[in-house]
């Protein structure tokens, strides 16, 4: 399937879950961030508040989504990216992107590329910067 | 949303060539300069005195002369032994009230070992499960002369069971005890998010606070409404009084159909505000909210004593002026929002810390915060003279255009179905998320200037910042705390205790004396917000994007 990953490959939208995990209520900023893949034309589910990891698999399953994105600003994003690693398989996440953002301390970046997390962003980086990141770097799921 | 794009904008002033429009965030245009002939023909606010209807001046005759503002620094974190030790450094630092940070498992109403608080014990607050935590975070606090304040919500009635309880075993009269909880259920679904049960029972549950607090705890102030979080959540100062004045009249008016009189407890209620962004923007949204809620209490709800309609407030934080780049910045930003707290006449102020953009102050961040405040009191003299802005002709002006903005807002809310409804259905957190981002669009595009953001800005700087460090040994000792509690109590006891708050939430009943008696008996967190849930349900956030 390499060669079909661009944005050229399909006529849909790329899908995005903006997800809420944990019991952080910090939600300013992945509705930002859900309101601009919108308007770069991305369809994007958002979740709401304290979901589970199970939650967010499912989710992202159910929705066909190609990019996974978790908001975590409670300090306990290590934790949780290892939980929904841990239910990668089951839920047959495949090459979905996935994205983490929130206050992650640099030290742990490290830590979350280890667990397969793609790619971190924080209050500093452009919402620009992160709609391109996705539509370089998204592998459209289902493959077909 | 056109009238807040400044730059683009073409003001409505005749303004001489090569001056720029400018606009207040909320959408105030203000000019070069202000005569006698913009404030009430001169008069500005007329003979009104502080301490005298309606207050625009301030509540007190002679404000800080009598005593300086209450320094009420927000912390919490790991135990009640850790939060114990920093309440103590920062009593010692000068803090002369507390604001306890919950874990988020509290917040939510989970015990520490329920699997979904997995990871999040101790880790944003102190972690509470039983009366026992509230003994150890408190022991050795004078609260008698150390107000204590407890930023909680959704599991607001426990924590002040929790509080009302802890004091009475140590033997203070809870008919004198004075407090804050923040108790803000309504704001809470709109920005801040630690919600448990559906909007109807959570306002009821607010009510049972208020109500009982009136009956038995009448010195205690059983909710601080917070226009504070639907700023930070993006809407802009005038309408940030608009939500708190509805949903304190939502709170009102819950209360009132306990057969209590106005004057029996709306004294109690008080408020909890942002400061950032333009300083004379945010002194003529307090001296304007001050105005409007006594009129509001005396004119719509018939309040008699004076008290009633003072908007006695807590007012800085601050925290989305605070920016992670060149966090240095942050304290002069600390600085300066004090400055506009204190000329607004607040009663109580929190700042946040320069490191807080990022992570739990540090003790050095705490005590930066506090000598700021000193600062003020000790060596600039700003507690010599109450509201030193009042006369100002732009101040005057400026007071009067926010009361019109704040009553447009207001008006806003309540044709669009009211504050209640507003919150149910998401219309107002769609609202305030979309100006959110119009927000950060405009900080992206150099719109909305930000010193170290999009201006100044140090290229290849990396941040140096320190972060809070985590220890699992608090959290270990929490989970063995909480074992040795509920081997030790009556099993019994909490059983009993627990039917009673079922059968009460059930009936409708006020719950406060059920839930009272389940704390005393040791009974957790998370057992108490079960038996509400199985009669309540728990809210389903609308969700909107």
């Amino acid at each position: 399937m390499t060669g079909q990953t661009t944005d050229q490959a399909t006529d849909r939208p790329i899908r995005v879950l903006i997800s809420k995990p944990g019991l952080d209520g910090h939600d300013v900023g992945a509705k930002v961030v859900a309101r601009a893949l919108k308007d770069a034309g991305m369809d994007v589910v958002y979740t709401g508040l304290r979901k589970t990891p199970e939650d967010i698999a499912r989710r992202a399953k159910d929705e066909g989504v190609d990019v996974i994105g978790m908001s975590i600003l409670s300090g306990s994003h290590l934790p949780l990216a290892r939980r929904l690693k841990d239910l990668w398989d089951e839920y047959d996440l495949g090459t979905r992107l996935w994205l983490v953002g929130g206050n992650v301390p640099e030290k742990d970046h490290e830590a979350l590329a280890d667990i397969g997390v793609d790619a971190v962003f924080n209050s500093r980086s452009r919402l620009d910067d992160i709609v391109r990141y996705i539509e370089e770097n998204v592998a459209r799921w289902p493959r077909n | 949303m056109a009238e807040k794009l400044a730059t683009d904008a073409k003001g409505g002033l005749d303004l001489p060539r090569g001056v720029e429009p400018v606009f207040f965030d909320s959408g105030i245009e203000v000019k070069p300069v202000y005569t006698a002939a913009d404030a009430n023909g001169g008069n500005g606010a007329g003979e009104e005195r502080p301490g005298e209807y309606p207050f625009t001046r301030g509540i007190h005759a002679e404000m800080y002369r009598r005593r300086p503002w209450t320094m009420r620094q927000y912390t919490g974190f790991g135990n009640a032994q850790a939060t114990n030790e920093r309440f103590h450094y920062l009593i010692e630092t000068g803090n002369t009230g507390l604001n306890v940070a919950f874990d988020l498992p509290s917040q939510c109403g989970l015990d520490s070992d329920d699997p979904a608080a997995e990871g999040e014990v101790g880790r944003v607050g102190m972690a509470v499960d039983s009366l026992r935590d509230f003994e150890i975070a408190f022991d050795g606090v004078d609260l008698n002369a150390i107000t204590v304040s407890l930023t909680i919500n959704g599991a607001a009635a426990i924590m002040i069971a929790m509080y009302l309880a802890m004091a009475e075993k140590r033997g203070y009269d809870i008919a004198a005890l004075r407090g804050t909880a923040q108790n803000d259920i309504l704001k809470e679904m709109v920005g801040r998010g630690t919600w448990v049960f559906p909007v109807e029972p959570s306002v009821r549950l607010v009510g049972d606070t208020i109500e009982y607090c009136a009956r038995h705890a009448p010195n205690y102030s059983p909710v601080s409404v917070c226009g504070y979080h639907i700023r930070e959540s993006g809407c802009d100062p005038a309408e940030e009084m608009a939500y708190a004045f509805e949903i304190a009249k939502a709170y009102i008016d819950e209360t009132l159909k306990r057969g209590l009189a106005i004057d029996d407890f709306a004294g109690r209620l008080s408020f909890n505000f942002n400061v950032f962004g333009k300083l004379f923007e945010e002194v003529a949204k307090f001296r304007a909210g001050r105005r409007m809620w006594a009129k509001i209490l005396k004119e719509q709800y018939g309040a008699k004593n004076p008290k009633t309609m003072w908007m006695r407030m807590i007012a800085g934080g601050g925290g989305f002026g605070l920016t992670i780049d060149q966090p240095e910045n942050n304290i002069m930003r600390g600085a300066y929002y004090a400055l506009s707290a204190v000329l607004s006449g607040a009663q109580t102020i929190a700042l946040c810390c320069y490191d807080e953009a990022y992570t739990i102050p540090s003790p050095k961040a705490q005590q930066i915060s506090i000598r700021t405040m000193q600062l003020l009191i000790e060596e600039l003299g700003l507690c010599d003279t109450a509201d030193p802005l009042g006369g100002s002709y732009f101040v005057e002006a400026l007071t009067d255009e926010m009361e019109e903005k704040i009553t447009a807002a207001m008006r806003r809310v309540q044709d669009e179905g009211g504050i209640v409804a507003g919150v149910a259905s998401g219309r107002i957190q769609d609202r305030v998320s979309q100006q959110a981002y119009e927000h950060h669009r405009r900080v992206e595009s150099g719109a909305a200037r930000k010193v170290g953001v999009n201006c100044y800005r140090v290229e290849e700087e990396k941040p140096d910042v320190a972060f809070h460090p985590e220890r699992q040994e608090d959290v270990d000792m929490q989970m063995a705390s909480l074992k040795q509690v509920r081997a030790e109590r009556s099993r019994d006891a909490v059983d009993r205790a627990l039917k009673r708050l079922h059968a009460d939430a059930a009936s409708g009943a006020n719950t406060m004396p059920a839930i009272m008696e389940a704390v005393k008996a040791y009974a957790t967190v998370g057992e108490m917000t079960k038996v509400l849930a199985d009669v309540y349900g728990r809210f389903e956030e609308p969700v909107t994007i």
